[in-house]
């Protein structure tokens, strides 16, 4: 479904290399963990691949589905099915949860050839999916994340993502600041929306999550580049023992040298 | 035309009521002085009383000082070398639309104002001004059923001549101000509406305004009477051609609400704002004020400011009447070399008073973008409440927002709130809606309709679509 090859990226305008060259190959179905200490450049491949406008891919290439979208823009990525759910959402005070929704949702629809939903078989639709971050009606009519809480932000995320049902998700630190109790219920929604054909990446700096959404890869990234990847058993080994065993290792077929 | 057309015809690319109609006029010789104002009372039949009051508002003005106290910059009009009369020649008595010079009546058609009734908005009656004079008002006939008096001020002067004398200048009087002075002296038209008691009006009233003739200053009058227990609804609408010399705009409104009267007064300002370089555009300094004579009485402006190079505009009210309300809603849209500052006074003089201020200005391109306001609380005003929300928006990195916000309370149990905020419409903003499917142009009028929807919701709904789309339009490409 997606598949990164050798990807180098820079902030639009600036020198610094921030991605140098990650390779990454995810399929159908499948849960992928990016792990990695600060500013490893975990954040900026999620974003790079969801077409942010501050950051330049200076070599390699993104292919979804087979189709280079390396140059498309964020709207049109958006429209092929992919989806980053925001370490910080933005807030966009004056415009509705439901509205924005309805115009994504629609928008993709339109985009992809399907049916438009009218508004109120959107309304319906749209409740069907609040049970999955157990929030009240109410949530559909305030302003897009303006003043809410962190965790309230996180689960919006996670419910934008069951209305939109991307192919491919990127999820960007959507556990971190979140309590026991929002953490179990934004972990629940996410294994709702798994499974089937849906692709999700966690980006995450803790193992934490991986207690309850269980991925079948974990990637290890260290100073732009993937350095080891494995099972979740090596999510484990890293609460262990840290980063730092893996730090100035470069990976060759897969493996830490 | 379905009001979706009509609302739809309003709407341009770029500025699309920027062509000129080529009419014949009378004219007066360029400048001021007292002979002019006599010939120009003279022409238009006044009584004495009318005379003596432009007069008077003349004297004062040559003395006055013209202010710059403002934060803008432009070169000042130069008062001498300007037509202070401009009408068409071939000026009906306004009997019937027939009457109207075939020229101007399609000027209206192609602002999407027809002025035939059967092709109107449903349930709005107009007032048409171009340049000095108006040129028709519709529905006249029905709205006379219910009592109600809407006509251009120079018929009012005419035909009810001791309601003008009452009120008008009772508001803003003649030598209030600079601007305010010169049009008392000069003014030429306008409209007047009067609402008697335990009346409703059946119908949203309007005037549009339109500048044509390029050296002609417009000057006009309106004012607005709601008797004991009545209510209106008023909208104003203003284009102008696009010329590269600066044009003045210097009109005075005048509302007075009597006991349980309610006022809303709304505009929608679209005057040519000169282009890139601030070339050209209308200078737009008006005065408007409202008294709440009466108990329980409110006024309650609603504006819609994108137009015009400079515009100098702080919609008043003076809250006389205990438990009297006040409001201004504004949004205020600036762009290119534009300059505004804009915003109110309230001026709470009865007990249990209360003043509402919404005020949303938005700044891209090289423009400027002023919020000024006055909250005053005077000794009497117990129990007076003030709330006031000044919130700025810029787009891009060379605009400029200022708010400049002026309390003073004289009654310690009067309570004022005030909130400010200033926000960038960010590149993380656009992006988040873009992640979501939205095209950029989309996302960025979502966040711009998302901060302004407080405030447009104010507007009669017949005019709100075509607000909306105004504000799209307006700012169009302005990220990039």
């Amino acid at each position: 479904m997606l598949e990164i090859k050798n990807l180098h990226a820079v902030v639009e305008g600036e020198d610094i290399e921030i991605l140098k060259g990650v390779d990454l190959t995810i399929n159908k179905g499948e849960i992928h963990a990016i792990m990695g200490p600060n500013g490893s450049g975990k954040s900026t491949l999620s974003k790079v691949v969801a077409g942010h406008p501050e950051y330049e891919v200076t070599k390699g290439e993104i292919l979804f589905e087979g189709e280079d979208i390396t140059e498309l823009d964020a709207d049109e990525r958006a429209h092929l099915g992919l989806f980053l759910a925001f370490q910080y959402p933005v807030e966009v005070p004056g415009i509705t949860n439901k509205t924005l929704l309805r115009e994504s949702y629609n928008t993709i629809a339109r985009s992809n050839g399907k049916e438009e939903l009218d508004p109120l078989e959107f309304e319906d639709y749209l409740k069907s999916k609040l049970e999955i971050i157990d929030m009240k009606d109410s949530f559909l009519e305030r302003s897009i994340n303006t003043g809410f809480s962190g965790g309230e932000k996180k689960k919006n995320e996670v419910f934008q993502m069951a209305v939109l049902n991307p192919k491919l998700a990127f999820m960007d630190e959507t556990d971190s600041g979140l309590d026991i109790d929002a953490l179990k219920i934004v972990a629940d929604g996410i294994n709702k929306i798994a499974g089937g054909e849906n692709a999700i990446v966690l980006v995450t700096h803790y193992q934490r999550l991986l207690n309850y959404v269980k991925p079948d890869y974990v990637h290890v990234m260290i100073d732009g580049k993937f350095v080891k990847s494995g099972d979740r058993k090596l999510a484990l080994e890293l609460e262990d023992q840290g980063y730092d065993w893996l730090e100035n290792k470069t990976m060759v077929n897969g493996e830490a040298q | 035309m379905s009001e979706t057309e009509a609302l739809e015809s309003m709407i341009g690319e770029e500025y699309k009521y920027g062509f000129s109609t080529d009419v014949e006029y009378e004219e007066f010789p360029k400048g001021l002085n007292e002979d002019i104002i006599r010939e120009l009372s003279a022409r238009k039949e006044e009584p004495e009383w009318m005379l003596e009051f432009r007069l008077k508002a003349y004297r004062g003005w040559k003395e006055m000082v013209e202010p710059d106290w403002f934060n803008a910059t432009y070169e000042k009009p130069k008062f001498d070398t300007l037509q202070y009369y401009s009408a068409p020649k071939n000026k009906p008595k306004l009997d019937s639309l027939d009457d109207v010079d075939p020229k101007i009546r399609e000027t209206y058609e192609k602002l999407g104002i027809p002025l035939e009734e059967q092709k109107a908005l449903a349930g709005v009656a107009v007032d048409a001004v171009f340049d000095s004079v108006s040129v028709f008002t519709s529905f006249k006939e029905k709205l006379a059923e219910a009592g109600v008096i809407f006509c251009s001020i120079s018929e009012a002067i005419q035909n009810h001549p001791e309601l003008v004398k009452k009120y008008m200048g009772s508001v803003v009087p003649a030598r209030d101000n600079f601007y305010a002075a010169l049009n008392s002296a000069v003014f030429s038209d306008g409209s007047f509406c009067y609402v008697p008691k335990d009346t409703i009006c059946p119908m949203e009233l309007s005037t549009y305004f339109r500048i044509n003739n390029m050296n002609s200053g417009q000057f006009e009058r309106t004012l607005i009477i709601a008797e004991d227990n009545s209510h209106v609804s008023y909208l104003e609408g203003c284009t102008a051609p696009m010329y590269d010399e600066h044009q003045l705009h210097a009109a005075v409104v005048e509302l007075v609400a009597l006991e349980n009267a309610e006022i809303k007064y709304s505009t929608i300002q679209n005057w040519y704002a000169g282009d890139e370089d601030g070339k050209g555009g209308i200078y737009n300094f008006v005065t408007k004020r409202g008294a709440c004579r009466g108990k329980n009485s409110k006024i309650s402006w609603t504006q819609l400011e994108t137009g015009s190079a400079v515009t100098l505009k702080y919609p008043s009210v003076i809250l006389q009447g205990d438990n009297s309300v006040g409001e201004f809603y504004s949004v205020a849209v600036t762009n290119m070399r534009q300059q505004a500052d804009t915003g109110t006074k309230m001026i709470h003089l009865g007990k249990n008073t209360k003043s509402t201020i919404i005020s949303k200005g938005i700044s891209a391109g090289n423009s400027d973008n002023s919020y000024r306001g006055e909250v005053k609380i005077s000794k009497k005003a117990d129990g007076a409440r003030n709330y006031s929300v000044c919130d700025s928006m810029l787009i891009g990195q060379t605009c400029g927002a200022h708010t400049f916000p002026y309390i003073s309370s004289e009654n310690p149990t009067a309570s004022v709130e005030h909130e400010a905020s200033t926000s960038r419409v960010g590149e993380e903003q656009i992006f988040y809606l873009m992640q979501r499917g939205i095209s950029e142009q989309d996302a960025i009028s979502m966040i711009v309709n998302g901060f302004v929807k407080e405030v447009l919701k104010e507007l009669p709904l017949e005019f709100a679509t075509e607000a909306n789309a105004l504000l799209n339009v307006k700012l169009e490409g302005s990220v990039g």
